[in-house]
């Protein structure tokens, strides 16, 4: 018996001092308080939390350290932080506010090297490469930066496995296409993923079922599942709900 | 170290006065200990062995005080012998070695994530622990103790290792208490009261 239950992860986008949820990296809706966010989930036991900055990167900024330090008192589960990191100096700042893990997604492409350097001053365990991935109109599904705005024209595999030799210990692995559709995970690049590396794949994207999930684990092989509506929405198109589904349902389809 | 401001967050919770301290004279007038740690054993032993007086003031603590001690993860692990992570000697408060996990298909490492801990040995550290109290992990090397006598919890991951251990008044968790909600808080609280 392996008794690691797979951690179902909140994903929560942070936009100035508000949270909000975007459709396919647009669409910007306004959710919450963060704070009063990520106290429900706090009390509804989730098993870890992880916050993006979506605009820190693209206005060139670090994280809003102020705001993450309030997020780490409220919260006992593991925490992740991206959003504009691009030194050890800034990661170690939300090391030392309380998070454990950083996220690391346009500075990666730049400096592969950050991603290294993370890894042996915190551990591989703290270091979490996030990829976006586009479908583009010609070629195949690329690798995006800058909150979806640049094509690196990495195939997603390919940097996967680049990240995985260069330290990062878990990937967070975003369909664009997918992400706030609740239209179901894209089985076939998390698949592709999954199998091609060995550290531990979030899934992310697309999620409006319990049966989504248990697919993504099940079929996709991923390790880990990240929710972005189905965590603040009652339902596609409906109005804000903090909530996150029953363990017991949960253990069900993942079983 | 990732998990020192989360470790205060939760002793603030509880009502327990806690400081992150170095400085021997001040671990000098300590209570109790928590030994926290994310990172590598030598680094670990290297920074404990390289501030003068600071590994004596410990062992006065730990072994002649005898002052409740909380080694958490990292922290844990110095408490054996030695690691297959390093070459240095642990601290070997608590009989037993730190092992790799084995390599085995489909088995991610580091352990990642939440898992339910069997109680071994009654201890009053994990008194009042409900049978289905499920903890967060984050390791890479897993512990195992001489005798079961020094087991308080035990889970498995590809093996069967050690989630707590310990011997009178020394203690260890392989899990993170500050991170693993009701189920880590009442760990720390029991160790308050100890």
């Amino acid at each position: 018996m392996n008794a690691l239950r797979t951690r179902v992860i909140p994903v929560l986008l942070l936009r100035n001092e508000s949270l909000v949820k975007t459709v396919r990296f647009g669409k910007f809706s306004y959710v919450g308080d963060p704070c009063n966010t990520v106290r429900i989930f706090n009390e509804l036991e989730v098993d870890e939390l992880m916050f993006l900055d979506i605009t820190a990167s693209r206005e060139g900024r670090g994280p809003n350290l102020k705001l993450l330090a309030d997020i780490a008192d409220e919260c006992f589960m593991p925490l992740g932080y991206g959003g504009g990191l691009r030194s050890l100096e800034q990661a170690k700042a939300v090391f030392d506010i309380g998070f454990e893990k950083v996220c690391i997604n346009t500075a990666a492409i730049e400096h592969p090297d950050l991603v290294t350097e993370l890894a042996r001053h915190y551990g591989s365990q703290a270091v979490v490469a996030s990829i976006d991935v586009k479908a583009g109109w010609w070629s195949g599904a690329t690798v995006r930066t800058l909150a979806g705005r640049r094509n690196t024209r990495h195939d997603p595999v390919t940097w996967a496995m680049e990240v995985e030799r260069r330290g990062a210990g878990e990937i967070l692995l975003t369909s664009i296409d997918r992400e706030g559709s609740w239209q179901g995970f894209d089985l076939e690049l998390v698949k592709r993923v999954a199998d091609a590396v060995s550290i531990p794949v979030i899934a992310h994207g697309g999620a409006g079922t319990l049966q989504d999930i248990g697919a993504v684990v099940k079929q996709a092989h991923a390790s880990a599942v990240a929710l972005g509506s189905m965590v603040v929405f009652q339902r596609k198109g409906m109005g804000v709900l903090v909530n996150f589904p029953d363990a017991e349902q949960l253990q069900a389809v993942l079983a | 170290m990732g998990n020192l401001g989360s470790m205060l967050n939760m002793f603030k919770r509880i009502g327990v006065k806690a400081s992150i301290e170095a400085d021997p004279e001040v671990i000098r007038r300590a209570e109790r200990l928590v030994l926290p740690g994310v990172g590598a054993f030598d680094a670990a032993m290297t920074r404990i062995n390289g501030v003068p007086g600071l590994l004596d003031v410990l062992r006065n603590k730990a072994l002649i005080e005898r002052i409740p001690v909380l080694g958490v993860c990292l922290g844990m692990q110095l408490l054996t012998r030695s690691s297959e992570e390093g070459v240095l000697a642990g601290l070997d408060w608590i009989p037993g070695i730190t092992q790799r996990f084995p390599k085995q298909d489909g088995l991610k490492v580091p352990h990642m994530g939440w898992n339910i801990a069997s109680l071994t040995t009654p201890s009053a550290l994990t008194e009042g622990v409900e049978p289905q109290s499920r903890y967060y992990f984050v390791h890479t090397y897993c512990v195992q103790v001489d005798d079961p006598s020094f087991s308080l919890m035990r889970t498995h991951y590809g093996v069967d290792f050690e989630a707590a251990i310990g011997r009178d008044n020394i203690h260890g968790v392989q899990f993170h208490p500050e991170k693993s909600h009701r189920f880590g808080l009442q760990i720390l609280r029991n160790f308050a009261a100890l």
